[in-house]
């Protein structure tokens, strides 16, 4: 920066040690570039419990697709989820040694009927993980539109959204969920009923994104995109969203794991999924009276149920220490 | 002059020995203060000045052991004969308030919003064991008297929120009174405030240490305030002290370079265009208006409430090629003016033409196209650019708005800005975290360009720099107004900015105009009472000058029919207080 005639620059001898704004050093010598993305997902691979987790979340999944297959392509478990096989142990108890390690003809045990378990709770899994991406997704998207929306244009829009917003709320989810899950059930398969489940889950997360938005809209650089014309769309999409999304992303992994929970009970109570498909709800449902006599039949289901919950909480965790750092507990 | 040391170091208050302080961060060991010696003596002022960044309120902060965990800290820290890194976590808690107490930079986050001021002296006392209940509250209305509140009985049982700003940091100034500390730290006490606000907030602290022989710690980076209030001046530069001395030494006859290119940087009022090397072009008194101004109205609506008139009234032009200073304290609706003219506001009455086109008649796509005549730069260059953007990218977006050019096309066009704003090409892809606050600046000021306005609006665009970047992205702003010949809107409470580069100046006060006219006939020849206390309170960087101008601002108010502002300390029994209780 030349200014030959500025006093401040008489004393050239120095100028270099003594520069007043130099490039910050990581500008000048390198010329990597770390975006508010780059350094999120920085801090979030570094984060051990959220690496754990996700490693773990994906073995389940991998486990649960490729063993019995998806949809029509087959797995390499030779067993099917409809068959009846005949009782192998006392009971079908599970045939899984861990000493000596040994798998057997039925792992996990078979059902009061004779099916195999470890296909019938591999099917559950693959359809509880399908069903709380679904909703966290779908969920994530009203929710985010219908709060941004409403924090951006105030007035008559707000009003409208808000009170909207508040009629899905004062509605208990599970009364809601369940007669719109019986309808779902009526038409189609799962992902109906991932649709239904996600009409009713958006909610908080539409309240805070529209409190995010409220005070983003405030920022200069709002103001500054607004001088020059910019749509209200293109700051919403472009300006605010981008800055919204730490929230919106933590948030979007909670409302998975609440999904999965919500699923549970929904299928539970009977009005979920239905047989001859299966769910982990739905199994732990049909085996509640094995309990005392057959706990296998209760424990499987019950450990991935736990397993993937606890596993998507730990990895919002992550997330939400990834966005914003200043809430970590040191 | 006096080069003699008032204060020879022998019985300090307060004394930093070899002061060294690392923070561990995501990014590897900040090495913030490297291993100062710096003390303070009861009666004395001590300056400590730097930029952001210095190491100068990580090494204030540390007197009263409040620095987070992350800090290593190494070296001595003593407050009258105690070591600091040696007390208990109870030890610390009765050394602060009652030893060693602060003065915040923003007395509205100092106080807490929920407990009346009254109240929150109490406290104070209260934690101390100097006064309890009843007495305490007496002792909280008399603090209140000696830092200059009137109406203390009634202004105790108020809320923070209820009081002015001044008002605010008295309050805050009487909380650090309220145990007769040792020393004082005052870590940038009038930055958040006015410029008439501040000079009175400096004369209570002087009077303080006269009549309390206190010992101060001020902490600015303000110079004015230092050859105004200091004693000693200590220079600080990334974690070390390159200079020290008595304020007159230090400030006129600076040895260092570093100490030397600060003050050079430091705008002076008076001394008019070319401060910083480049002087705008004069502007032909026939020039067309860019923007013309006609009683400009605009309210605030209040629920349940009379709508607020932030802007009564108002009308002035800005000619093509020219820059006018709009000035005023807060509140005094200059920021107002530049979000109406931006359209970011409705305005109630009143005319804004721009290039001959009335803006707040204007609709959709007429009203987006004359937007594109018009540049803007905030105040913070931290807020007012996406986080989210590479700076080519925000640069850009203004163009892609309103579809000039294509991609590439776009793309040379950043290039030549970043070269006209002079920053390197490479900082396309970076984002705005990764730069300084000036080059942030000068990324806005790019941005604002980028469509060849013929209006600029910019509101306060240097208050958020240090004074050595606000020196060269005000030389690099005259020379683009110069090169681009765009007419300018300059919103500033800095007077010497203003002076710096405006043609023609408006003074605005509660929303209307009190005075107007050409830089020299404002600046120099003020006609209205609201302009003389303006400019009287305005410090220089020069001891003895500042001192004269004290003196005639102390004859200006005594015309004007005001008081200055003094600790009373008639109620205060500091004087019949027994020997200290050591606690």
């Amino acid at each position: 920066m030349t200014e030959p005639n500025n006093p401040a620059q008489l004393d050239q001898v120095h100028e270099a040690e003594y520069e007043i704004e130099s490039m910050p050093d990581e500008v000048t010598t390198t010329d990597k570039s770390y975006s508010q993305g780059r350094l999120v997902l920085r801090r979030f691979l570094r984060h051990r419990g959220a690496m754990i987790s996700l490693t773990f979340l994906i073995l389940i999944a991998l486990l649960a697709i490729t063993s019995i297959g998806f949809g029509p392509i087959p797995g390499w478990w030779s067993k099917n989820h409809v068959d009846l096989y005949p009782i192998q142990e006392v009971g079908g108890a599970p045939t899984l040694t861990l000493w000596p390690f040994s798998i057997g003809e039925h792992p996990f045990g078979q059902s009061t009927i004779g099916k195999d378990y470890f296909a019938l709770v591999m099917l559950g899994t693959q359809n509880s993980l399908a069903i709380a991406f679904t909703v966290g997704i779908a969920a994530t998207i009203i929710g985010t539109l219908v709060g941004a929306a409403a924090g951006y244009f105030r007035g008559l829009a707000e009003a409208f959204l808000m009170r909207v917003t508040d009629l899905f709320i004062i509605i208990p989810t599970l009364v809601l969920a369940a007669v719109l899950g019986r309808m779902a059930g009526n038409v189609g398969g799962i992902f109906a009923l991932a649709g239904m489940l996600a009409l009713v889950s958006w909610t908080g997360l539409a309240r805070l994104v529209r409190g995010e938005v409220l005070s983003l809209r405030e920022r200069e650089f709002v103001a500054a995109a607004r001088a020059v014309g910019t749509s209200p769309w293109r700051i919403i999409v472009r300006h605010i969203l981008p800055n919204a999304l730490g929230t919106i992303i933590v948030n979007a992994t909670l409302l998975i794991s609440a999904a999965i929970l919500v699923e549970t009970a929904l299928s539970y109570l009977g009005f979920g999924v239905r047989p001859p498909n299966t769910s982990l709800g739905l199994l732990i449902s049909e085996n509640q009276n094995a309990l005392s006599t057959r706990p296998w039949l209760f424990w499987w289901p019950g450990v991935f149920i736990v397993a993937v919950a606890l596993c998507v909480n730990f990895i919002g965790d992550g997330l939400r220490d990834a966005f914003d750092p200043r809430q970590q507990m040191d | 002059m006096t080069t003699t040391p008032r204060f020879t170091g022998e019985n300090p208050v307060l004394k930093f020995d070899k002061l060294d302080v690392q923070f561990r961060t995501e990014f590897g060991t900040v090495h913030a203060v490297k291993g100062i010696t710096l003390s303070v003596e009861p009666g004395e002022v001590m300056a400590l000045v730097g930029e952001s960044g210095s190491g100068k309120s990580v090494t204030a902060t540390t007197a009263l052991g409040l620095l987070p965990k992350t800090a290593r800290i190494q070296g001595d820290t003593r407050v009258t004969d105690k070591s600091i890194g040696q007390l208990s976590g109870r030890q610390l808690r009765s050394l602060r308030g009652n030893r060693v107490a602060m003065v915040f930079q923003e007395p509205m986050t100092a106080l807490n919003p929920v407990i009346t001021v009254g109240e929150q002296l109490t406290e104070a006392m209260e934690v101390h064991g100097v006064a309890f209940g009843r007495d305490a509250w007496d002792r909280a209305v008399d603090l209140l008297n000696a830092v200059g509140i009137p109406n203390a009985e009634r202004r105790a049982k108020q809320f923070p929120h209820e009081l002015s700003g001044g008002m605010r940091q008295r309050v805050v100034i009487a909380m650090a009174l309220a145990c007769d500390p040792d020393v004082i730290i005052a870590d940038e006490p009038t930055t958040a405030l006015d410029v008439t606000v501040q000079a009175e907030i400096l004369d209570l602290l002087r009077s303080l240490k006269d009549k309390l022989n206190t010992g101060i710690l001020l902490i600015t980076h303000n110079m004015g305030v230092v050859a105004d209030m200091a004693d000693n001046v200590a220079v600080m530069f990334k974690g070390t002290i390159v200079e020290r001395g008595p304020v007159e030494q230090v400030l006129l006859q600076p040895q260092h370079p570093y100490t030397k290119r600060l003050l050079a940087a430091v705008p002076r009022l008076g001394e008019g265009h070319g401060q910083f090397g480049v002087a705008p072009n004069p502007v032909e008194p026939t020039a067309e208006a860019a923007l013309d101004v006609r009683d400009l109205v605009v309210e605030y609506h209040r629920a349940g409430k009379k709508p607020f008139r932030a802007v009564d009234g108002v009308s002035f032009d800005v000619r093509r090629g020219e820059i006018v200073g709009l000035v005023g304290e807060s509140g005094s609706g200059k920021s107002t003016i530049g979000r109406a003219l931006l359209g970011l506001i409705p305005s109630k009455s009143g005319e804004v033409r721009v290039l001959d086109q009335n803006l707040l008649g204007l609709r959709g796509h007429e009203l987006k196209s004359l937007r594109k005549r018009i540049g803007v730069i905030f105040q913070d260059p931290a807020a007012s650019l996406n986080p989210r953007f590479p700076i080519g990218d925000v640069i850009a977006e203004p163009m892609s708005v309103h579809k000039v050019g294509n991609a590439k096309e776009r793309e040379a066009r950043v290039h030549e800005l970043l070269d006209a704003v002079q920053l390197p090409r490479s900082v396309y892809n970076r984002y705005p975290h990764e730069l300084s606050g000036g080059q942030r600046q000068r990324v806005s000021i790019a941005r604002a360009l980028s469509l060849s306005p013929d209006l600029l609006v910019a509101d306060e665009p240097t208050s958020a720099l240090d004074v050595s970047v606000q020196a060269s992205v005000l030389a690099m702003f005259t020379e683009l107004q110069r090169e681009f010949g765009f007419a300018c809107l300059f919103i500033s409470h800095d007077l010497a900015v203003i002076d710096s580069l405006a043609h023609r100046v408006v003074v605005m006060q509660y929303g209307k105009i009190v005075e107007k006219g050409t830089r020299e006939d404002v600046l120099l020849h003020p006609q209205e009472e609201y302009t003389r206390r303006l400019l009287a309170a305005a410090p220089v960087p020069d001891p003895i000058e500042q001192r004269e101008r004290r003196e005639a601002r102390y004859e200006l108010l005594k015309e004007l029919g005001d008081e200055v502002v003094e600790l009373d300390t008639r109620e205060l029994d500091y004087d019949a207080r027994g020997p200290r209780t050591e606690s």
